[in-house]
């Protein structure tokens, strides 16, 4: 199940959703193409926590439309399993369950979803487990690994879904400055091997050196995007400016 | 054996303490059963209680308003009424209600015995209780853990049975401990409808030989020995359930 490279494997149009009387988003449009890497930056509460829960449905939208590998998110007969197995999504706050060791977090949803063999399962976790470098933390719990080292898991555990795209919301926002650099290189690594990444960022410095676009976000809408090089060296909107001059 | 049995019958002969269920063979037969039937009971009500605390928890997180409704009923009926009284009400009023059944010798018996109805409602009363238990631990599993269950493809049944549960029983075990010791206690009720159990053996054995002192006393040993043993088993299936790193 490959998606071509001609059609956008996601293609998001018009997007509004509202907590309530707020309006996160208010008309958010975007495309990715296989294979790319999107950083989404921008100030907090400028909405790119939400516009990527709802790309895997986390959060449904009030309009608009989010098409996934040509699966309409924005239905209510959406087939939720179908646009998971297609999307993996890491957390800020690395989300592993508490009570299953690292192996068993990268196990658990291939078997219990996809109702995989074990053995073959168990094989890949093993092999995604050393991809993300933590060979022999496999049975260690997570309460027993550093947060980078269970970001780390919370990665393995989202490829052994075999996903098409990568949704990372801030995943280094909630680690010691020493453990970001061993998720970065993770997620470089992914980037590299042809995954199609959408990255919710605060590190700058990564956004340059991995990403294809750079999205800015500000008050619900997409201010500015180009190409890392052009967008860091010449933002053209008076926000942005500001953004990257408080940052850089 | 025997020994021990004479020297019991000279103990009460030389003390006046009368202990005839242990000398006495028809005594100590009908107290054996009488312990058997109290064990019997309280196992079987300890595990469908349980089991309606878990469902019943489950049932409370139903996107159907009177499904909630239902659940919310069953538990303000069975926790604001006296157990006695519902006892009584499931034997007399209910059972008196069911259609006889013919017995093997051409007579007539109640549809279900007196140990049956003490199971159902004994079960349904702790069980209103276990809801409870159950439904404060669900509350306390973070909404990020099961967002990330939900992220992988899990489905509501899937995130219960394999997040949300195993991470509130351990919240719950010590709450949950309290219960089934009440429970266990509570067995003794069984009496009022005349479950052979072991209060009302004690009651039988102590009206043949006027010893009730003697009664009272052992009954308070045998239940104190009984939840010991209850309590001794959940607080080794506490230590069991540890997660190194999660919890205090």
């Amino acid at each position: 199940m490959s998606w071509s490279d001609k059609e956008p494997m996601i293609s998001v149009r018009n997007v509004h959703k509202s907590f309530g009387d707020f309006e996160v988003l208010k008309g958010v449009s975007f495309d990715v193409m296989k294979g790319e890497v999107i950083c989404i930056i921008g100030p907090s509460g400028s909405g790119k926590s939400t516009l990527i829960r709802c790309i895997n449905a986390l959060n449904d939208i009030n309009e608009g439309s989010i098409l996934v590998e040509g699966q309409e998110v924005n239905d209510p007969k959406l087939n939720k399993l179908e646009l998971r197995k297609k999307v993996g999504m890491v957390f800020q706050q690395y989300n592993l369950f508490p009570h299953k060791t690292a192996l068993e977090n990268v196990m658990m949803a291939p078997i219990r979803v996809l109702k995989e063999d074990k053995k073959e399962v168990e094989a890949r976790a093993r092999a995604l487990i050393k991809k993300v470098r933590l060979e022999g933390k496999e049975n260690a719990y997570p309460g027993e690994l550093s947060g980078g080292q269970q970001q780390r898991v919370a990665i393995a555990r989202s490829l052994a879904m075999k996903p098409d795209v990568m949704l990372f919301d801030e995943v280094t926002a909630a680690l010691d400055p020493e453990t970001v650099g061993e998720v970065l290189i993770t997620i470089k690594e992914l980037a590299e091997e042809g995954m199609t990444c959408i990255l919710v960022t605060h590190e700058m410095g990564f956004a340059r050196e991995v990403a294809d676009q750079v999205y800015f976000t500000d008050k619900g809408l997409i201010v500015e995007h180009g190409a890392p090089e052009t967008f860091f060296e010449n933002a053209k909107d008076p926000r942005t400016k500001q953004f990257l001059s408080q940052i850089l | 054996m025997d020994d021990l049995y004479e020297w019991f019958r000279d103990f009460y002969h030389t003390t006046g303490i009368n202990l005839p269920f242990i000398y006495d063979s028809y005594d100590r037969d009908r107290m054996i059963d009488g312990f058997l039937t109290t064990v019997e009971l309280s196992v079987i009500c300890l595990f469908l209680s349980v089991v309606i605390g878990i469902i019943g928890a489950w049932l409370q997180g139903s996107a159907f308003t009177w499904t909630r409704r239902i659940v919310s009923g069953y538990i303000q009926l069975f926790r604001n009424t006296p157990p006695l009284v519902q006892l009584y009400f499931f034997y007399f009023a209910i059972g008196s209600a069911l259609p006889r059944v013919e017995t093997e010798w051409g007579g007539q018996a109640p549809m279900l015995s007196s140990f049956a109805w003490a199971v159902i409602s004994l079960s349904f009363f702790a069980g209103a209780f276990n809801v409870e238990i159950f439904r404060s631990g669900i509350e306390s599993v973070p909404k990020s853990t099961v967002e990330a269950a939900e992220s992988l493809g899990f489905s509501r049944l899937q995130i219960y049975w394999d997040v949300t549960l195993p991470l509130a029983l351990r919240v719950v075990l010590p709450s949950l401990n309290n219960n089934l010791v009440n429970l266990v206690k509570t067995t003794t009720l069984a009496y009022a409808i005349a479950v052979p159990e072991m209060l009302y053996v004690s009651a039988q054995i102590w009206s043949d030989n006027v010893n009730v002192p003697e009664m009272m006393i052992f009954l308070l040993i045998a239940y104190f020995v009984l939840v010991g043993i209850l309590v001794w088993g959940m607080n080794r299936w506490e230590r069991a359930l540890k997660i190194p790193g999660f919890g205090s």
